[in-house]
């Protein structure tokens, strides 16, 4: 055996440390979160399994590009304070990003350790960084630069609007944020659940733009109460940041029974009307003893996972390809399988069966097989004739994806869309076919992610910028 | 946050309110509505506009009080705020010149159609009220109608005000006028328009219905609204409210307004006290 190279191998530390966690017993009866974080004690001790690479590959891997060696050296020197200033100047909502993110595919699976399978737990340390800095309990306002006189309407209040309105106060321009909802955030608040990312978080991310100086008005709905084009009149640029909010139905018979539900609905009811508080909160919701989730993402193990601790005894994933191909965070699949969730795959449903009163009651299924790779590279699922099963069932949730929401195109003259309904805008400005629009986010993308939504909306912000300072378009 | 101008009980059960919103009132078309929670912990309810005034910036509702939140909003006053107020939401009534139009209001219906009924004397119609309730106790804002109307009928159940009976005396009033009307509007509880949409079908008559399902968000992001018209699926937010009274699949739509019926009604057996809920001599006006 070499000894100097056992020597520089046992200097690096593949064990990942993992964080603490609600155990599943226990968790899946409440809407706490389920991870609790990493101490500062863990934390330093991840942080120094970083190796500091002279060209930090992670760093390639993150949409808004930050500067993770640097930031997690601050955290090996215990100088927090310094590292979420870092954190900031590339992401403006870290304690979502460090939660939701799917890091096992972006900054961590570049991380030079992956391919020993002890890559630096990157996201909990910004996750760590964000949470020791609400616990201090004072929020660092940068100073703005002088006002401009400049006024951007930005239309949604979901990430990639919040970025867009962070990096342009900053700037000196005038913000007003356009929120059709009565709470501001977007998916953040009415989608992913209190038990993986805490209202009260996004809240303290929202109140931050606030501070910031940006004037958010809910209950406005553009398209509807104010067009795009009146909004022009009064600003000088106008961003859309509206998601793709438009649930998809499979078209299937039963569909419109009752106990049939959008992921959209569900969540929403759950969460932004807080129904898990019901009847203390006034939206009802029901109590469904058997619930099956068709869908693999990550809106079909939320609503998985909140029909139990909704009071399930029976929650099921329905999905018609394999495990391998479930486009869900890993960690969250994992988490949905240990609180008990029922896993159904290769299984597609064709058919809702109602009772007289129009509840459901049953759903027939059909079982699938794997075949050649189709264009997005997963295995093809294909029907196996002849195999239909049913089950009983009192509720379906139907979280099989969303289109953006036509409102703002449709009233909106000039603004082109694709055959999907996204609005058309360039890659690296979000500037849309009509002058002084912009747009960013699941709007353009499709269903996307929250990191993607905030880098389209940095760009933006850059662009718009640039238009404010020249006057070109 | 939208202040509350004047919240009034006009005849039982049913209330008036109207609210600061210049933004909607400058804006708002015949048959849209708006979504409107009473306080931070409200459900969101959506309901029809049944008036405006875009100079002083306000907009007037008629409801029925029915459950918890309802119960909420009958309880503020003059001088309170609901937490929201948002709209327009949904498409305006189609208005043409059509000839003769009959519109038939119900419950809350009859304030929803005082705008429809304004722009449809405006494009030159001749129109024809039809109003039905239970007793002549529950029909209000007659005085507005006869400004307007070229005719009115009264349908009651207990007979205390014109023909004894349902809509479905509806073929008798159509009967005895010289032409069957060129275009029927409904608006009002379900059963009213699913019943009027029937007895229409067969002597061939348009009928818009302005239909009133359970909406969360009121943008098309929920999905709750869905109904069944022509066998396709449709969003009433964004699709409607208003469809023809011949596609609408009636059975399916009933079962998906009741589907929390149940949880309405529980919510007046619990046992905590009930902040939310009308006290007694509050709603008087
Ligand atoms: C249940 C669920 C779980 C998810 N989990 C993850 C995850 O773990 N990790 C991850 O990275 N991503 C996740 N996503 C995806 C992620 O949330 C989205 O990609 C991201 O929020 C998109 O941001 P956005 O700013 O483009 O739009 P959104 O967050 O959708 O915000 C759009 C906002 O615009 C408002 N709006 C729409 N129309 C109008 C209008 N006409 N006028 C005014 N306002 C309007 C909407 O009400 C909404 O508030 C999840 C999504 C869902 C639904
Ligand atoms: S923002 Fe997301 S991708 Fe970037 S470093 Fe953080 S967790 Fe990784």
């Amino acid at each position: 055996m070499n000894p100097e190279k056992t020597e520089k191998t046992s200097k690096i530390d593949l064990n990942r440390n993992d964080m603490p966690r609600q155990s599943p017993e226990i968790r899946r009866h409440n809407f706490n979160e389920v991870a609790l974080g990493y101490t500062e004690e863990i934390a330093v001790k991840e942080a120094k399994r970083c190796l500091q690479c002279k060209k930090p590959k992670c760093k390639t891997g993150c949409p808004v590009e930050i500067d993770i060696p640097d930031f997690i050296s601050c955290i090996v020197k215990g100088a927090f304070s310094s590292g979420i200033k870092k954190l900031k100047e590339k992401n403006c909502l870290p304690a979502v990003c460090g939660r939701v993110c799917p890091q096992e595919a972006q900054c961590e699976s570049q991380c030079i350790l992956a391919n020993k399978k002890g890559e630096v737990a990157i996201g909990r340390l910004e996750r760590f960084l964000a949470d020791w800095e609400a616990k201090q309990g004072k929020v660092d306002i940068p100073t703005k630069a002088k006002p401009t006189g400049k006024k951007i309407a930005i239309v949604g209040s979901g990430p990639a609007g919040v970025t867009v309105a962070g990096d342009l106060i900053l700037l000196g321009h005038e913000v007003t944020i356009f929120e059709a909802l009565h709470k501001a955030g977007g998916v953040l608040v009415y989608g992913i659940p209190e038990f993986r990312l805490p209202k009260a978080i996004v809240a303290r991310e929202v109140d931050y733009i606030r501070q910031l100086g940006a004037k958010v008005i809910t209950d406005y709905v553009v398209g509807k109460t104010r067009s795009i084009d009146e909004l022009l009149k009064e600003f000088d640029a106008v961003f859309v940041g509206t998601g793709a909010g438009l649930p998809w139905f499979m078209d299937i018979p039963g569909e419109n029974l009752n106990g049939v539900y959008s992921a959209n609905e569900y969540l929403t009811r759950m969460n932004l009307m807080r129904g898990y508080q019901f009847p203390m909160s006034s939206t009802p919701v029901k109590r469904h003893i058997r619930v099956a989730v068709v869908g693999g993402g990550n809106v079909a193990m939320d609503s998985a996972r909140t029909a139990l601790r909704m009071g399930a005894d029976e929650s099921r994933i329905i999905y018609r390809r394999s495990h391998a191909e479930l486009p869900a965070r890993l960690e969250e699949s994992e988490n949905a399988e240990e609180e008990g969730v029922i896993f159904n795959m290769l299984t597609l449903p064709v058919k809702y069966i109602g009772d007289e009163n129009g509840w459901l009651k049953e759903i027939e299924c059909l079982k699938m097989e794997l075949g050649e790779p189709d264009a997005s590279g997963r295995r093809r699922p294909i029907e196996i004739p002849n195999s239909n099963f049913r089950m009983e069932m009192d509720a379906v949730v139907c979280a099989i994806g969303n289109s953006p929401n036509p409102l703002v195109p449709s009233t909106t003259p000039g603004i082109q869309t694709t055959r999907h309904g996204t609005i058309v805008a360039d890659q690296e400005t979000g500037k849309t076919t009509k002058e002084r629009v912009w747009a960013g986010g699941d709007i353009v993308t499709g269903a996307a992610t929250v990191i993607l939504a905030m880098g389209a909306g940095r760009k933006a912000a850059r662009s718009i910028h640039e238009y404010l300072e020249t006057g070109k378009w | 946050m939208n202040k509350i101008i004047e919240r009034k009980m006009i005849v039982p059960n049913m209330h008036l309110l109207t609210l600061e919103a210049p933004d909607i009132a400058s804006k708002v078309k015949p048959g849209q509505f708006v979504i409107v929670r009473a306080n931070d912990e409200g459900e969101r309810i959506p309901l029809s506009v049944a008036d405006w005034d875009e100079e002083k910036g306000t907009v007037t509702i008629i409801f029925m009080e029915v459950g918890a939140s309802t119960g909420a909003l009958a309880c503020l006053a003059a001088g309170d705020s609901v937490a929201t107020c948002v709209g327009p939401l949904g498409n305006e009534t189609e208005i043409g010149n059509f000839g003769t139009v009959m519109c038939v209001g119900g419950c809350y219906g009859i304030g929803s159609l005082y705008p429809v009924v304004k722009a449809l004397k405006k494009a030159g119609n001749r129109v024809i009220m039809v109003f039905e309730a239970r007793s002549n106790y529950l029909i209000y804002w007659v005085d507005k109608y006869i400004k307007l109307a070229d005719k009115i009928f009264n349908v009651t159940r207990d007979g205390s005000l014109g023909l004894k009976g349902h809509i479905s005396c509806l073929p008798d009033i159509i009967n005895g006028l010289p032409n069957p009307p060129d275009r029927v509007i409904v608006n009002g509880c379900t059963f009213l328009m699913a019943r009027t949409s029937e007895m229409t079908r067969d002597p061939g008559i348009p009928t818009v219905v302005n239909l009133n399902p359970i909406m969360i968000d009121g943008t098309g992001m929920c999905g709750v609204c869905r109904v069944t018209i022509n066998g396709k699926m449709k969003f009433a937010c964004v699709d409607g409210p208003e469809f023809s009274g011949h596609e609408v699949d009636w059975k399916e739509f009933l079962s998906r307004r009741k589907a929390y019926l149940e949880e309405e009604v529980l919510f007046f057996r619990r046992s905590e006290p009930k902040q939310a809920v009308h006290k007694e001599g509050k709603c008087q006006t």
